[in-house]
């Protein structure tokens, strides 16, 4: 049975006179991971803030892992991981420092945060480097130990907002071999990204221009609708569609 | 709770990671305190002066030899004529010139009145002022012990400096130093590590996390009120077993009052870092907003009553000034909370109103 973990039905947020978010209405499934799809200034920072509830909608329903965003808001914060465009970490505390961190305000207990920082560590290999700071470590290694944090508490979502911004290809690769596991592991993975590549990865995909949701499908259904190639030619012919109607 | 302590101890390991800031934090009061102290000095010793003395007698003689001989003077030159005196000032060293009128003992003799004439170099204006304050001193004694027999009846004051007997300077400066040190560190390294994790991006997680703002504004704050209670109580020490500066009213007061001016000077950074959003904009305005009217318009260096009146409604208006006045009460006079209610209230106030103040902006900046 398909159940939707995050329900939004005509959600509208205005700056002013400006409407960031022009009446989205979409579903994500349990388990599933949902690319979130746009340019840059689409729109698709305002709707995670608000997901996340780092900021209210002026409209709109909405729901988050079964809680209301504008009453439950506690309660969606203890359920969802996130990591944003700029990295999460505090690069003057060690490895091990940041993951105790980030599993405290998270409510774990003492001996879970030992156990889970363990085990994280032991996954990525970082056992040696537990006490080095984090500013001496590579880039690669910095995005994969923030994604790991990011699910320390063990959250039904964790939405992720552009984390591959500025990494070589195979540390992408690697990070999206994470995001599959955390998936298969039950967790819903909800995604913005600017790389076309990375949007064949997700299960589905939407597509924001301008405020709204383009189109909303799988990669594969897009691409016969469209008559594409790749998410990028679906990408570009759904932007200029939108550049003649203003036109 | 479990969660608010992870948050106190992740920036407690911010500040200490950070040695050098930490240096600064520690050694700046005694650095200060040591500077304040020993250079910034009102007392004057060897001023080099020089004599016009166009009388030439045994009288002016006796006047200049008494200068001489005060320790605060040292005769530098004798001079000739008036066009002298300009250029004894320019050539730099000359602080004092006293010119003494022709026939001078002799009209003192007869007409029982002569005159004399104190030129100083008030290109440096309080010091002038003291010099010819000492000369006239000197002159006046030396006045008094020629007509000891003559003039039967006479007014001696004997001037006495309450609370600070030798006019020590240090006195002064430690209550002024406080304020300034509790405020630079609460209100400058709050601001600074509250807008640090804007500008990395960690606020966003912080906000997103099940912490509430609240926890994350008193965790940010907390290490602070220690680091600056601990310095309160360096400079106090430093102040007494340096330079004897006592502590005359209660400890306790003192500390209360001292938590009182943290607290208002924490609130404070925490607005400013709501209104901004890079370190950078944020130490502009903590050193500007903050540090020059603590220095400047408190009373620390120049005193509240000789301003003019615009500045004094400024000071009016700046939370420092009263905790001068409070600490310099308990202090120096060992005045208990009686005398300071006022004060005290008036700070209070301030406390309560920034707190309010940034809680309300900061709520509004999640919305």
């Amino acid at each position: 049975m398909i159940t939707n973990i995050i329900i939004v039905k005509d959600l509208v947020k205005k700056f002013g006179s400006f409407v960031a978010n022009d009446h989205l209405t979409f579903e994500v499934r349990k388990g599933e991971i949902f690319g979130f799809l746009g340019a840059n200034g689409a729109g698709k920072t305002t709707a995670i803030r608000i997901l996340c509830g780092l900021s209210f909608p002026t409209s709109g329903e909405l729901s988050v892992a079964g809680y209301n965003v504008y009453t439950q808001r506690e309660k969606i914060k203890q359920n969802i991981g996130y990591m944003s465009q700029k990295f999460s970490l505090y690069d003057d505390l060690t490895i091990f420092e940041n993951i105790r961190f980030y599993a405290a305000i998270y409510g774990l207990s003492r001996k879970d945060i030992d156990n889970r920082a363990e085990i994280l560590m032991k996954k990525l290999n970082l056992e040696d480097a537990r006490n080095k700071l984090i500013r001496d470590i590579p880039l690669g290694w910095k995005q994969k130990l923030a994604f790991s944090v990011a699910i320390i508490h063990d959250p039904k979502i964790v939405f992720l907002d552009e984390p591959t911004g500025g990494v070589d290809p195979i540390t992408r690769r690697q990070f999206w071999d994470m995001i599959y596991e955390a998936a298969r592991n039950g967790i819903t993975v909800f995604v913005t990204t600017h790389y076309m590549d990375e949007a064949e990865y997700c299960d589905r995909v939407s597509i924001m221009v301008d405020g709204r949701i383009a189109a909303l499908d799988t990669p594969v259904a897009l691409r016969e609708k469209y008559q594409a190639r790749n998410m990028n030619e679906v990408f570009l012919k759904l932007a200029r569609a939108q550049t003649k109607e203003v036109a | 709770m479990k969660r608010f302590w992870g948050f106190v101890v992740k920036e407690f390991l911010h500040i200490f990671r950070d040695y050098r800031t930490l240096l600064i934090l520690f050694g700046m009061p005694a650095v200060q305190l040591i500077l304040f102290g020993f250079v910034i000095t009102n007392e004057i010793k060897d001023a080099r002066f020089a004599v016009l003395d166009l009388s030439k007698d045994e009288t002016t003689r006796q006047i200049t030899e008494k200068i001489t001989s005060s320790g605060y003077f040292r005769l530098d030159r004798n001079l000739n004529t008036y066009h002298e005196i300009e250029a004894a000032f320019r050539e730099g060293d000359i602080r004092l010139v006293v010119v003494f009128e022709p026939d001078f003992a002799r009209r003192l003799e007869k007409e029982r009145a002569a005159h004399v004439q104190l030129i100083g170099d008030a290109s440096d204006p309080n010091t002038a002022n003291i010099l010819v304050n000492y000369a006239t001193g000197i002159l006046n004694n030396y006045l008094l012990s020629l007509n000891a027999e003559a003039i039967p009846l006479q007014i001696i004051p004997e001037a006495r400096m309450m609370y600070n007997q030798e006019l020590k300077g240090v006195f002064m400066f430690v209550p002024g130093l406080m304020a300034m040190l509790l405020m630079l560190i609460s209100a400058l390294m709050t601001s600074l590590s509250i807008t640090r994790e804007k500008e990395l991006g960690t606020m966003e997680l912080l906000l997103a996390s099940p912490l509430r703002p609240m926890q994350i504004v008193v965790g940010k704050v907390f290490p602070y009120v220690f680091l600056a209670f601990i310095n309160a109580c360096i400079i106090i020490l430093l102040g007494w077993a340096v330079f004897g500066v006592p502590v005359r009213g209660s400890i306790a007061l003192l500390l209360f009052e001292s938590f009182l001016f943290i607290s208002m000077a924490l609130s404070l950074g925490i607005l400013i870092s709501c209104i901004t959003n890079s370190q950078q904009l944020a130490m502009m305005i903590s050193l500007v907003a903050l540090m020059l009217p603590t220095i400047l318009l408190s009373g620390f260096i120049f005193p509240v009553e000789n301003m003019p009146v615009i500045l004094q409604w400024l000071c009016h208006i700046m939370p420092p000034m009263y905790f001068i006045t409070v600490i310099k009460s308990i202090m120096l006079k060992g005045n208990g909370l009686f005398f300071i209610w006022k004060e005290t209230l008036i700070l209070i106030g301030f406390t309560l109103f920034f707190i309010l103040l940034s809680v309300k902006k900061f709520k509004i900046r999640l919305a």
